[in-house]
């Protein structure tokens, strides 16, 4: 996975749910394209159309809360956004998103708008926005997280590994 | 060394060693489940990881709940490619109608005490009524369950929650789950556990602590667990092993005044925009459903059935029910309450989530009205951005398909 790359910002606001990531009626699918035509849909129909390949979803707190479907994130990546940043995560959509291989940046301070110009740096842990100039720092991650998310998921992870580690946490 | 809290002492047996909050550790995982949303892709997963068998198929839970029967041929295919691994593998398939996922767990005694379960539904929560470490995850998480038998987590934080006093008459273990979301709110737990105790809880059946349970994930807990003071099972169960040490340590503390609760009413978008029910009074009322994980047990319908004996839904109005399990439905059928429910004009949906993830079935029309027994009230949650959700008790919810309109079920009494 590259681990530096710069996208134009969506921006969003708190308690974005599952729901509206994808809603429970698309969810029914192993199509993975028929996902990412509905993804946002009931937060903003016009995202679809917004959304340029490698584009960066900005967002405030607790994103991706309620269910468990990974569809949410998977919905996101097949869409083409390259990285979702947020004041913090739901605990299973931040997990999901690692465990596919989409890449979630929790940035507690984030200040960006719309159409503004971010730059990403996963090794480093770093958010640039190059149009505010400005530089954040991202929470710290679980070295296991950061070894599923280089190898590109966890189905690569484990494919190599076989199983956890406990060592390697 | 500190006390432990039950999420510590729990992991602690399943890391092998023992582990406090904010460690990172790996554990043997007891079970694993999946529904009709999760486990088409789960079951990719576990084959592009290799996998062939799961570790224990037959602590491998299949179930077809959420889209069930399937409304469509993409559907049904999904429901196929489960049955067809159930057959390969010998990991245990609940098909069409059995139930909700949640509910058969329980049911047929397929969770116990001090495991840790794993499900790829968030609501796996719920197994903490009977003292479980039991928590949603996705399903490549789920996959690497299935291929390894282990997982790896950050052990929680937890939450101390006492809810002092006896409930009223009138006021239901729901009614305690919306009042908890809405003083912890939304977000008020992620990453961590949250155990729920309190004089209140004592009297309380296994179904209503799976009703309390069920909410955790409404405020983003990992897991919820309800202290066994007053559980009965049946068969013996190691209380301590499931009970916090006097002196573990809590991020929080909080009470609620049980003694003092009203009927609560969650209002849409937000499971946590919680209020009395006072406030909410002549809100004008389409749809009415009784069901889901929280709700659909034979002690909801009966409270449905005391208020709708004898009477008739408001013209206008549709009553959904659907039993969380066949076996709900089977015992209601036989001590009458179906017939009492149907009477007063509801219609029955298989046994399953039904309208609660609108997948399929009973879809609200733009600008409408629901009162539900549900935990999710988001937009579009329903299957319909425009509808309208408000989650209540299933006796608020019996009162409003009488009335037309939010009432107090007390007033309807006399
Ligand atoms: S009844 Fe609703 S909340 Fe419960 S498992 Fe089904 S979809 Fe999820």
């Amino acid at each position: 996975m590259e681990s530096r790359f710069t996208g134009r910002a969506h921006v969003y606001g708190d308690d974005i749910d599952t729901d509206r990531i994808i809603a429970g009626k698309y969810t029914k699918t192993l199509n993975l394209q028929d996902l990412a035509d509905h993804v946002l849909e009931d937060l903003d129909i016009d995202f679809r159309s917004k959304l340029t390949k490698g584009d960066v979803l900005v967002a405030g707190t607790n994103f991706g809360c309620g269910s468990s479907r990974e569809q949410a994130p998977l919905a996101l990546k097949v869409a083409g956004v390259s990285a979702v940043v947020a004041k913090y995560f739901a605990r299973i959509f931040f997990r999901n998103a690692i465990n596919i291989g989409l890449p979630v940046l929790e940035v507690p301070d984030l200040e960006a708008d719309s159409g503004d110009e971010v730059e990403i740096d996963l090794k480093a842990g770093v958010v640039k926005n190059l149009t505010k100039h400005t530089e954040y720092r991202a929470s710290a991650m679980p070295q296991v997280m950061i070894d599923i998310l280089d190898q590109g998921g966890l189905v690569a992870y484990l494919k190599k590994n076989g199983t956890y580690d406990a060592s390697a946490l | 060394m500190a006390g432990m809290t039950v999420a510590e002492k729990i992991l602690s047996r399943h890391a092998g060693r023992p582990v406090a909050a904010d460690e990172l550790t790996v554990i043997d995982v007891d079970a694993a489940m999946m529904s009709d949303t999760t486990a088409p892709l789960a079951i990719k997963a576990f084959r592009e990881m290799g996998g062939t068998k799961p570790w224990n198929p037959e602590r491998t839970f299949l179930v077809i709940d959420h889209a069930s029967p399937a409304p469509n041929e993409r559907i049904a295919r999904l429901h196929d490619i489960m049955r067809e691994f159930s057959r390969e593998t010998g990991a245990v398939l609940y098909d069409v109608g059995e139930g909700i996922c949640h509910q058969l767990m329980i049911e047929d005694d397929r969770v116990r005490p001090g495991e840790a379960f794993f499900g790829a539904d968030s609501h796996t929560c719920t197994y903490g009524a009977l003292g479980a470490f039991a928590t949603g995850v996705g399903s490549t998480d789920l996959a690497a369950v299935m291929l390894t038998g282990k997982t790896w987590l950050k052990v929680p934080r937890t939450i101390r929650l006492e809810i002092t006093g006896r409930i009223r008459p009138g006021v239901e273990a729901k009614d305690l789950a919306l009042a908890m979301v809405g003083k912890l709110g939304f977000a008020g737990a992620t990453y961590q556990a949250v155990e729920i105790c309190g004089e209140a809880l004592v009297p309380m059946s296994l179904d209503e602590r799976m009703t309390i349970a069920n909410l955790g994930i409404e405020m983003g807990a990992k897991a919820a667990l309800v202290h066994p003071e007053g559980l009965e099972l049946p068969y013996d169960f190691d209380a301590s092993a499931i009970s916090p040490d006097p002196d573990a340590s809590y991020v929080r503390e909080l009470t609620i005044d049980g003694a003092a609760l009203r009927p609560q009413i969650s209002k849409p978008p937000r499971p946590d925009a919680t209020v009395d029910i006072d406030e909410l009074i002549g809100t004008k009322v389409d749809v009415a459903f009784i069901g889901t994980c929280v709700n659909g047990r034979l002690r909801d319908l009966h409270a449905a059935a005391r208020i709708l004996e004898g009477k008739r839904v408001a013209p206008g109005v549709r009553l959904m029910v659907s039993a969380a399990s066949q076996k709900v439905f089977l015992a209601a059928a036989k001590d009458g309450t179906l017939a009492t429910l149907t009477a007063a004009g509801a219609t029955f949906l298989p046994s399953g989530c039904g309208p609660c993830v609108g997948t399929h079935l009973g879809v609200p029309g733009d600008g409408e009205v629901v009162v539900s027994t549900a935990n999710r009230n988001f937009r579009g949650r329903m299957g319909n951005p425009e509808a309208l959700v408000y989650l209540a008790s299933p006796s608020v919810v019996a009162a409003a398909a009488v009335a037309g309109e939010i009432v107090d079920p007390a007033d309807l009494e006399d």
